[in-house]
């Protein structure tokens, strides 16, 4: 970080006004997509990482980069919830909304609490901007009675602050933002350093100066201004020691790829084709060509997920990233990945709908299409990461099961997942485990579908080594010797060893222990980024009295070992997803068991309060 | 162990597999021509990858003694330029059609070729889909009645190779299936080619399509049918007494009848020059065909572009220079980080 010689306030000012304690916190800021929403939302994020607290994120973004100004399919909201305890939600309701203009406002005032604080530009608020935004009627009055309205020209401030530069006025409005957050970081007790030095090495000559300024100004507007009483302060929150950052889903997968790069010592090929809301992936891993990473971007998906194939059968390892469409466009590369039994790594950073959908929404649903979604039968490995800081740990798992098992593996990551950020324990390098690549270089015996007894793998041999050369392809081959076979028992021989070698994989799972208490009335079923609601709702639930407890699913294929034993432990299962009811019907087909759904299909996440109500239908009472 | 590279044959190359293409088959000549090259090229067997996608020509791997990867219908030239750019030292070689390459493939045949990676790429046009058993393909001529269009085929066919060029090829040839000197000549030159080598092949397909280049391939015929390109030369063919030469001007070729003693540069005959900068004169080679002109047969275009593998190979190495090699505390880090003390 640079080191900066700013007019910085104090992070908490001297009492000249009081303090009031809270617990938590959550902030919703809503603007157009132009507005830089995102950006506020993110800088906000990480000052309050810096000041200790435990905290989830949700952008929640339009796919149009730029929808018509101040119309309601242009807005971009950022909400961010933090706390002195640990949360694990971006919080169902906003406590503090604060809104650029009247369609920020009218598009999430659905989503703060009763009574909460509405902060608003009033500068924004003109009859032509409600107009644009469908109002038909001022809306602040009904607002002022329904919650605590401030209003504030923002707009005026902003360039009251720059007025001495030669800014346009063009290029000065668009530092409000920045007015926003630094009266943010004063109302919470934020340190603003962090956020300064970014900006000093960000920008530069005057737009730097009006960033820097315009930040203060808002922070300095807190304090004096008779609009806040008082400010507010959430103390650090208890956690585990260690070194942490703010990581998000997206950034923690392409991490973990470059770890398991360097902890397989093999390097990584990496073939994508831009989409939403898998690109960053792409982004951040093209950063790292001094890890000796080749990101390759491709035609299209199917040449990216070819490319990943064609280099793992080279000696690398291959990783494709995509989103459900792009999944299904690989699936017949991926398909013959299977029957070569090559290692491959494909991410699926899934989003809501079929076709293009709401591509930049949040859905669970394609666990069928990875499982099914091939033609005949073609089973691999599939794991979801559970929280943003999981998509690490995750990756480095699914290259290890590629590499060991000679198979692909599906990684299902979430646009939730993708976008939201934590706090993330960075974990000891040296502590990493490590699992260096063997290739079979003894040409002796060598067979290219001789496998291994334990794991049933083929070996792994690579072109340049003499005396191993080999034919392989995606027309079924003779077990062993790895010829072209179309003997039916032969068939019938390697679609058994497939399954077999795909299951054997369960080995090694770790049992599943239940959330809350180890058997009972109800249990949650979860996988994937609900993670964190569901196990906030069985908190709560629990707190109530509920004899409820919740289990999440890392391995969806094959799945822990010990899963139909704790299903049967309790009198009641209820899986909860953001889909039609796909992992339920897994478990019903599996084990039997008459799992109930909890589903929901909106782009959106669950909130605490949705599945906290269907574990309260299911336990009656209340 | 493999052989030492000086001790390599041509049966060094033949794989243990029984060929399974129908008798006649012009992919026959193709396979053994190929393994007859391999052992001068100078490079150990295990260092060979033949990439296939799916159709006749795409069985060509099984018979190579060398790694090979049959893959998946139209895809093989990603496959390839996934395994080049992981692995530069290795010489991959894709085995494609007319059907596999430029119709279902056709996307990736664009970008691989745009890209220059260092390939050979071997595209056996016999015109017509044989291994589903006779369907037209992207190549096959206006008006040819087949099983899927009975009535005649009414889409108009590509020319393989000024797609090629059109997709910004840097090597560019053509050759025929059982000529097999042009065939050593024009695939020694891809291979010797540093980037993309794009070499279309008139194959016959003895069943579905015979005899669809039937002049070209009798030794009789070919003198008439067939414009051999020397790099340097002037366009001239025929046999004595009906000596003729091809004159481009403004892009325009013009067939000039010319005597049997008659310079061909004095008269007017266009130079062949493969290192021509704009793609536009191959693309006029390219286009001629029968009956008005000769099939050209040789190299059309042999340009210099530094290839795709080798410009990544050099990214990586600057930025290793440039930021030290990767260091992976330093990048779980980031930026911004804060100590929670125990």
């Amino acid at each position: 970080m640079a080191q900066v010689q700013a007019p910085v306030a104090s992070p908490h000012p001297s009492g000249r006004k009081p303090q009031e304690r809270l617990d938590r916190v959550a902030i919703r800021f809503a603007g157009d997509s132009g507005d830089g929403v995102q950006l506020t939302g993110t800088k906000f994020t990480e000052s309050t990482a810096l000041a200790g607290n435990d905290l989830s994120t949700l952008p929640d973004f339009p796919a149009e980069i730029r929808a018509p100004a101040g119309t309601l399919a242009g807005v971009s909201g950022y909400q961010i919830h933090f706390s002195s305890e640990d949360i694990r939600t971006p919080a169902d309701q906003a406590d503090v909304l604060v809104a650029f203009n009247p369609a920020a406002l009218r598009a999430s005032l659905g989503e703060v609490r009763r009574s909460g604080m509405v902060i608003i530009n009033a500068d924004a608020f003109t009859d032509r901007t409600r107009e644009r935004a469908g109002y038909t009627a001022d809306p602040l009055p009904d607002v002022r009675e329904r919650y605590r309205l401030v209003e504030i020209p923002m707009t005026r401030l902003t360039f009251e602050a720059l007025k001495d530069l030669s800014l346009s006025q063009s290029e000065a409005g668009r530092s409000k933002n920045f007015f926003a957050l630094g009266l943010m970081y004063w109302l919470y007790g934020r340190p603003i350093e962090a956020t300064v030095a970014w900006i000093e090495a960000r920008f530069e000559g005057e737009i730097r100066e009006a960033n820097r300024r315009v930040l203060m100004a808002g922070y300095h507007f807190g304090e004096t201004s008779e609009l806040f009483p008082v400010s507010f302060e959430v103390p650090s929150a208890k956690i585990e020691p260690g070194v942490y950052r703010n990581i998000t889903g997206n950034t923690a997968l392409a991490l973990g790829c470059v770890a398991a790069s360097v902890t397989m010592q093999r390097p990584l090929v990496v073939g994508a084709y831009p989409i939403t809301p898998a690109t960053d992936v792409l982004q951040e891993l093209a950063k790292h060509r001094n890890f000796g990473i080749k990101t390759f971007q491709a035609e299209d998906e199917i040449a990216a997920a070819a490319v990943a194939v064609g280099a793992s059968f080279a000696g690398m390892l291959g990783l494709t990233v995509t989103s459900g469409p792009g999944l299904l466009l690989k699936q017949e590369t991926i398909n013959l990945a299977v029957v070569a039994e090559l290692p491959l790594v494909i991410v699926d950073v899934q989003r809501a709908g079929p076709s293009t959908g709401l591509p930049t929404k949040e859905e669970q649903a394609d666990l069928l299409c990875a499982l099914y979604g091939r033609s005949s039968d073609s089973p691999l490995p599939i794991l979801a990461p559970a929280t943003p800081g999981e998509c690490f740990s995750v990756m480095l798992e699914a290259f290890r099961l590629a590499v060991t098992y000679m198979t692909p593996v599906i990684v299902l990551s979430d646009s939730y997942l993708a976008n939201s950020a934590e706090p993330w324990r960075i974990p000891d390098v040296e502590a990493l485990p490590r699992h260096p690549v063997k290739f079979r270089t003894e040409a002796n015996g060598f067979m290219p579908y001789l496998r291994d007894a334990d794991t049933l793998a083929r070996p792994w041999a690579i072109p340049g080594t003499p005396g191993l050369e080999h034919r392989i392809g995606g027309l079924e081959k003779q077990d062993g010797r790895g010829n072209v076979s179309y003997l039916p028992e032969n068939h019938q021989r390697m679609t058994d060893l497939r399954r077999e070698k795909v299951a054997r994989i369960a080995r090694e799972i770790a049992p599943l222990t239940p959330y809350g208490v180890d058997s009972g009335k109800l249990l949650v079923v979860g996988w994937g980024g609900t993670y964190g609601a569901i196990t906030t709702a069985v908190d709560e639930a629990r707190a109530r009295g509920h004899d409820v407890a919740s289990v999440h699913l890392r391995h969806l294929n094959p799945f822990a070992p010990n899963l139909g034993d704790v299903l049967r432990r309790f009198e009641r299962v209820l899986v909860a997803e953001l889909n039609s009811g796909q992992l339920v019907r897994l478990l019903r087909a599996e084990f039997l068991v008459p799992a109930e759904s909890l589903s929901k299909v909106q782009g959106q996440p669950f909130k605490v309060s949705d599945v906290r109500a269907a574990i309260v239908r299911l336990l009656g009472g209340e | 162990m493999s052989a030492p590279i000086a001790k390599l044959t041509k049966r060094d190359f033949e794989s243990d597999q029984e060929i399974r293409w129908c008798p006649g088959c012009g992919d026959y000549s193709v396979l053994a021509n190929v393994q007859r090259l391999m052992p001068e090229l100078g490079i150990p067997r295990e260092n060979f990858v033949f990439v296939s996608g799916i159709g006749c020509s795409s069985r060509f791997p099984y018979y190579m003694n060398t790694y090979g990867f049959h893959t998946i219908h139209g895809r093989a030239p990603a496959f390839a330029t996934g395994i080049k750019l992981s692995r530069p030292e290795l010489s991959v070689w894709v085995i494609t059609g007319d059907g596999d390459g430029l119709s279902i493939g056709g996307n990736h045949m664009l970008h691989v070729l745009r890209r220059n990676v260092d390939l050979q790429i071997l595209l056996f046009n016999n015109r017509i889909y044989g291994l589903t058993k006779g369907q037209y393909s992207p190549t096959s001529r206006m008006g040819m009645r087949n099983k899927s269009i009975p009535m005649g085929v009414i889409d108009s066919p590509l020319d393989p190779l000024a797609f090629a060029l059109g997709a910004g090829a840097t090597f560019v040839a053509r050759t025929v299936d059982v000529d097999a000197a042009s065939l050593q000549d024009v695939l020694r030159r891809a291979h010797d080619h540093k980037g993309a080598a794009f070499v279309e092949i008139l194959q016959n397909c003895p069943v579905y399509n015979d005899g669809e280049w039937a002049e070209i391939e009798n030794k009789k015929t070919r003198v008439e049918a067939g414009l051999p390109l020397e790099h340097g030369g002037p366009l001239v063919w025929g046999a004595k007494g009906k000596r003729r030469g091809i004159r481009i001007e403004h892009g325009v070729p013009q067939v000039i009848a010319l005597r049997d003693d008659e310079d061909p540069i004095a008269a007017g005959i266009t130079v062949h020059d493969e290192k021509h900068e704009s793609p536009g004169y191959a693309t006029v080679l390219a286009t001629l065909a029968p009956p008005e002109f000769p099939i050209p047969v040789g190299v059309l275009r042999a340009v210099e572009r530094p290839s795709y593998e080798a410009l990544l190979d050099k990214q990586i190495h600057d930025a290793t220079q440039a930021r030290g090699a990767g260091d992976l505390r330093k990048l779980l880090h980031g930026s911004d980080t804060w100590t929670v003390e125990g």
